[in-house]
């Protein structure tokens, strides 16, 4: 597939994919490859930096930016499996280095060629995705930083359509907030409890047996309260099912379920 | 009542209940009424406001527009609040610099003493909230009198607001007629008052006396109009026109940030302000008053007075949150916040609430009495979405979370734990190590996909499962070969699955 003309990508898989679910970032490199890029996970990568950003801790989280900025300015193009790290490092990072006549227009840079991975696969490389079935009526949550950040509404949902057997329900509170929002849910667990029981409810009322999202913040959250309230929903990362990787587990799930 | 637990302090002392944000908002989550009326906001006012704005091409336009005319202002606020000031006393009002919400008390305390004032009506104003002037009024001697419907209410119940436009959002109508049946004991004890109809008219009633007896009437302004020195009102049941025309004296209270340069200015805000808010196209009354009576004036006030406050104010302006001072109280953050559809506009615990109260009230009553509020937010945007001024209220949590790790104000645990987390962040290699470990750990308690409860994560665990790690992380799998194959199998180093 690589040749001269290949966009040479480096996939940034976030903490919470690395740690928590593997298969997101394997499902990012198929589908990235596929589109026709050279993929490569540098190892000098751990996290964006959001928990400190959003903690207030900003000499940290510049630290990391540097970093990350460092690590990956040399690639065609910087990838991102979830919205809120993507809007981390498309926004955020430039908002940093105000004033810094040095990293200021690195940060620019950087950010101009940094996407979230299914708008880069819709937006920039216009894929067409062939060959995929999958029977489920899915309901898909807009992660508030990939939407009101990034913009990111139809290209998931395009994606999406192109499977055979899928049938995309919508809620009408798709793009209210989950009640994560990183350190809030552990710092104020019943306000972000009930927060998260109406996007459950909202997910019920949709009739749908699966939920994706393009965040896994948000999906763990969710499916975590899934699961509380024994109700069986399945819930994946929308990459897993555009890469057909829903042979394992969903989120939450013992290995022996898949 | 459930509310009272959280309303325990008096407005007049400027004592909030801020600090016990996590304890008000389980509270209010626990309060049925609440969770009734505030489930209703929900499908009330966003839907509106989005319907009002689609009828409207040129609305995005519009919320540039005032936008921008806000940051002209406040680059040129010294300018245009001279022009303003020139222009009321051009037309035989009074104008009061106030630089403290103390001076703003004494200041309309003694317009009311000097016009032998008893009673004074006013209509709904959030900075008569912020100076608490009522019970500095009762306490000498004046009795004040709310007559916008909802604050009426509230006062009878001796409540703060529970959200800028709708002061009673909070209370069911059986709350409002108990409240009636307690206060008005003159009336008949079993009248009928299940209707909101019956409710009104038994205010109107009330309030007209009022109205008629009233010495000074006291308002608030949504826009002060440097052009022409005129304070614009906005209501929708008309009793700012009763509280400024009828009585000698009519006193409007506002903070500096309210001016406006032209008529022309004034209009264009008002096109995105009762959109934003309740998703009228304009409210149903709207004033427009200059000045005492004219000599051809069929009515109006012998004396206009216009008490201009500060109160923190000067000290907003250049610093982060500069961009606050464009807020025009139409309470679109609110309507729309899902943290304060949870918990209500009490949990904030002094007079402002919601995204907007959350980055004013630390300016107002200090960083670290209000440190919960710029935390209790998810950061989701959608308030910044809705602003009609377009104010990065994000942002603004995000600056007095800045500030607030600077001054190492809250838990020193949770700060350490975020210290060592960011330690091993910034050295990858050793992030690595520490990961493939903790992963592997995780994974071997984990086997049943999620944890029920895990000692170190019960924020979490007490309200969802936490989902285990599936295997080793991404990084070391990849790097060892590991690749997904065509058919979506998860192909190890050797082909084996």
């Amino acid at each position: 597939m690589s040749n001269n003309t290949s966009p040479r990508v480096g996939l940034f898989a976030t903490c919470l994919v690395d740690l928590m679910r593997p298969v997101v970032g394997f499902a990012a490199v198929k589908l990235l490859e596929d589109a026709g890029c050279i993929v490569d996970v540098p190892v000098a990568q751990t996290c964006c930096g959001q928990p400190a950003y959003n903690a207030g801790d900003t000499s940290d989280t510049i630290d990391i930016a540097r970093q990350v900025i460092t690590s990956f300015e040399n690639y065609d193009y910087i990838v991102v499996p979830s919205g809120s790290c993507g809007g981390m490092l498309k926004h955020h990072y430039i908002e940093l280095f105000e004033g810094d006549s040095e990293w200021v227009p690195r940060a620019q840079a950087f950010a101009d060629k940094t996407h979230e991975l299914l708008s880069f696969l819709d937006d920039i490389m216009k894929v067409s995705l062939t060959g995929l079935k999958l029977d489920a009526t899915v309901a898909y949550h807009d992660s508030c930083s990939g939407l009101r950040e990034l913009e990111i509404k139809k290209q998931p949902r395009a994606l999406l359509n192109a499977v055979d057997g899928l049938n995309l329900v919508e809620g009408t509170e798709a793009e209210t907030c989950c009640g994560f929002g990183g350190l809030f849910c552990v710092k104020y667990p019943d306000i972000s409890e009930k927060m998260v029981d109406a996007k459950v409810d909202d997910i019920v009322a949709t009739g749908a047996d699966t939920l994706v999202a393009g965040d896994l913040g948000c999906l763990m959250n969710i499916a975590g309260r899934l699961q509380r309230r024994n109700i069986d929903i399945k819930v994946r990362h929308t990459a897993e099912i555009l890469a057909n990787m829903t042979h394992g587990p969903a989120i939450g799930d013992p290995m022996d379920d898949a | 009542m459930a509310l009272q637990s959280v309303t325990l302090w008096t407005t007049h002392s400027m004592q909030s209940t801020s600090p016990n944000f996590t304890q008000n908002a389980k509270d209010a989550l626990q309060d049925d009424p609440l969770q009734a009326a505030l489930a209703k906001l929900t499908d009330g006012f966003p839907i509106q406001r989005l319907e009002a704005a689609a009828r409207l091409p040129e609305f995005e336009d519009l919320r540039d527009e005032a936008r921008d005319i806000k940051t002209h202002v406040l680059e040129n606020l010294d300018l245009y609040l001279e022009a303003y000031e020139k222009k009321v006393v051009e037309s035989g009002g009074h104008v009061h610099w106030c630089q403290t919400a103390e001076d703003a008390r004494e200041t309309i305390l003694k317009i009311c003493q000097n016009a032998n004032a008893k009673t004074v009506t006013k209509s709904k104003s959030m900075i008569s909230e912020e100076i608490a002037v009522n019970d500095f009024l009762e306490e000498n001697g004046i009795e004040p009198v709310e007559t916008d419907l909802g604050e009426y209410i509230i006062q009878l119940r001796d409540e703060p607001p529970s959200h800028i436009i709708a002061p009673a959002i909070h209370l069911s109508k059986e709350q409002v007629a108990d409240t009636f049946r307690d206060a008005h004991t003159d009336l008949e004890k079993d009248r009928p008052l299940d209707e909101p109809r019956a409710l009104l008219e038994e205010a109107r009633a009330k309030l007209r006396t009022k109205f008629l007896s009233a010495d000074v009437g006291l308002t608030g302004a949504n826009m002060l109009i440097a052009e022409t020195g005129t304070n614009v009102l906005v209501t929708n049941e008309g009793n700012a026109d009763l509280t400024n025309n009828l009585p000698r004296v009519h006193i409007v209270i506002a903070s500096i940030e309210k001016i406006v340069p032209t008529l022309e200015d004034a209009t264009t805000i008002l096109r995105v302000l009762a959109r934003s808010a309740t998703g009228q196209d304009i409210s149903v009354y709207t004033t427009f008053c200059t000045g005492p009576r004219q000599l051809n004036d069929l009515d109006g006030p012998e004396e206009y007075h216009v008490v201009l406050l500060d109160n923190g104010r000067t000290d907003m302006i250049g610093s982060e949150f500069h961009e606050m001072l464009r807020c025009i109280r139409c309470g679109a953050c609110l309507n729309h916040c899902p943290v304060y559809k949870s918990v209500g506009g009490h949990a904030y615990g002094w007079v402002y609430s919601g995204p907007m109260g959350a980055v004013l009230i630390p300016n107002l009553i200090g960083m670290e009495e209000a440190q919960h509020l710029p935390h209790a937010s998810t950061l989701c945007g959608k308030c910044e979405s809705v602003c009609p001024m377009r104010i990065p209220l994000p942002k603004m949590l995000r600056r007095w979370r800045e500030r607030q790790f600077k001054a190492e104000l809250g838990s020193t645990r949770a700060r350490w734990a975020l210290k060592s987390w960011v330690w091993l962040v910034k050295r990858p290699r050793i992030y690595r190590l520490a990961m493939n470990m903790s992963v592997a750990i995780l994974g071997q308690i984990g086997f049943r996909g999620r944890f029920k409860s895990l000692p170190f994560a019960k924020g979490w665990t007490s309200k969802r499962d936490l989902a285990a790690p599936t295997g080793d992380t991404f990084l070391s799998q990849y790097h060892n070969g590991a690749r997904g194959d065509q058919s979506g199998e998860l192909i190890r180093r050797g082909g084996r699955k």
